[in-house]
């Protein structure tokens, strides 16, 4: 075990002080998520550039969008000249995971918290943010951790996306490719430290996979979006845990 | 360029949505044992799905997203930092596909 520098703090600490400390651990733990979400913001700019997305569209899509595979998803079916009910719909499920992240995350929250923060930082859950703040060592997480957190990964795809957009030309093809990679070997990085922690951990994350890759290339369920089929195969893997691993115990502090 | 502007909005109120609310409505709720284990398991359920089989597909080549998978997945094993993982995998397809 590590000594917790939390500890370092005298528990007299002025509140302020406390608050700016878990806004600068929120920004740190953030900053491997911007990373992550540059290439692919500027990958998004680019593709909705060549698509011919009216440069403040594709902004204004980071800023109030702000859902990685939606949004690329919305271009391409914009491209494909879609309705916009049918992008609406596609969008709305890709993101129904959201809704057991957030009352996940929520179930995390160190309480009293105020609704009007709570409500700033749910309009930062993706998956990536969601996976750093869930896999926190702390039970307890503050709302200002979670913030700066939040707000990190929020600019990095928002400047990535202008980045992409200013700079179409940009990038060889090869470099773009290999970028394609990067998210999810953020995932990699977030989840295989974890999978030594405990068997359940283990065994419900290979059963997601296997549900996921079932759905995928089954060829009966082809009809299934990539979106309900992660929301699907996440929900099943997860009930599948909690009936055949009832007992808490493995979990951190 | 009105109805874009429509269409990115209707985007954002369905995206928002399933984010914010039980985000609010859940506060000093609390939940069943087996709820609590439930959502326990999400993180972990999530990534297995998040990661595969999409990674296989991230890069267009299947064989360079298996490099880059493995050396991810060896750094990660190491416990190295985060960053060192996404990098290291970026490099694992970009070598790959450049000298294979």
């Amino acid at each position: 075990m590590q000594v917790n520098k939390d500890v370092l703090v005298p528990s007299t600490a002025p509140i302020a002080n406390n608050k700016k400390a878990e806004l600068l651990a929120g920004l740190k733990a953030g900053l491997p998520i911007a990373l992550g979400y540059i290439p692919i913001a500027i990958a998004f700019g680019l593709l909705a550039k060549a698509t011919g997305i009216p440069n403040h569209i594709s902004l204004m899509m980071s800023f109030f969008v702000y859902a990685g595979a939606s949004q690329f998803v919305a271009v391409n079916l914009l491209g494909l000249a879609a309705g916009y009910s049918e992008i609406i719909l596609t969008t709305f499920i890709l993101n129904l995971r959201h809704i057991l992240m957030s009352a996940s995350l929520n179930q995390r929250i160190l309480q009293p918290a105020e609704k009007g923060i709570l409500a700033v930082l749910s309009y930062g859950i993706t998956d990536e943010t969601f996976s750093v703040a869930s896999l926190q060592k702390k039970q307890k997480l503050s709302v200002y951790f979670l913030l700066a957190l939040n707000l990190a990964a929020f600019l990095a795809w928002n400047i990535g996306t202008a980045m992409g957009i200013f700079l179409a030309e940009g990038l060889p093809e090869e470099l773009k490719s290999s970028m394609g990679i990067a998210l999810y070997a953020m995932f990699v990085g977030l989840l295989v430290p974890s999978l030594g922690k405990s068997r359940p951990i283990l065994i419900v994350s290979l059963l997601a996979a296997v549900l996921h890759s079932i759905l995928h290339w089954i060829p009966f369920f082809s009809n299934l979006s990539t979106g309900w089929a992660i929301v699907l195969s996440t929900v099943l893997a997860a009930l599948a845990g909690s009936l055949l691993f009832p007992e808490g115990g493995e979990k951190g502090e | 360029m009105n109805n874009l502007w429509l269409l990115v909005l209707g985007m954002g109120a369905v995206t928002f949505l399933p984010r914010l609310l039980p985000m609010i409505l859940l506060q000093n709720v609390s939940l069943s044992p087996f709820l609590n284990r439930f959502l326990q398991f999400i993180p972990f359920a999530a990534l297995g799905a998040l990661i595969f089989p999409g990674i296989l597909e991230s890069t267009g080549n299947p064989y360079s997203a298996v490099a880059g998978t493995v050396v991810s997945v060896i750094l990660a094993l190491f416990r190295v930092n985060i960053m060192f993982v996404v990098v290291g995998g970026i490099l694992g397809v970009f070598l790959w596909e450049h000298f294979m």
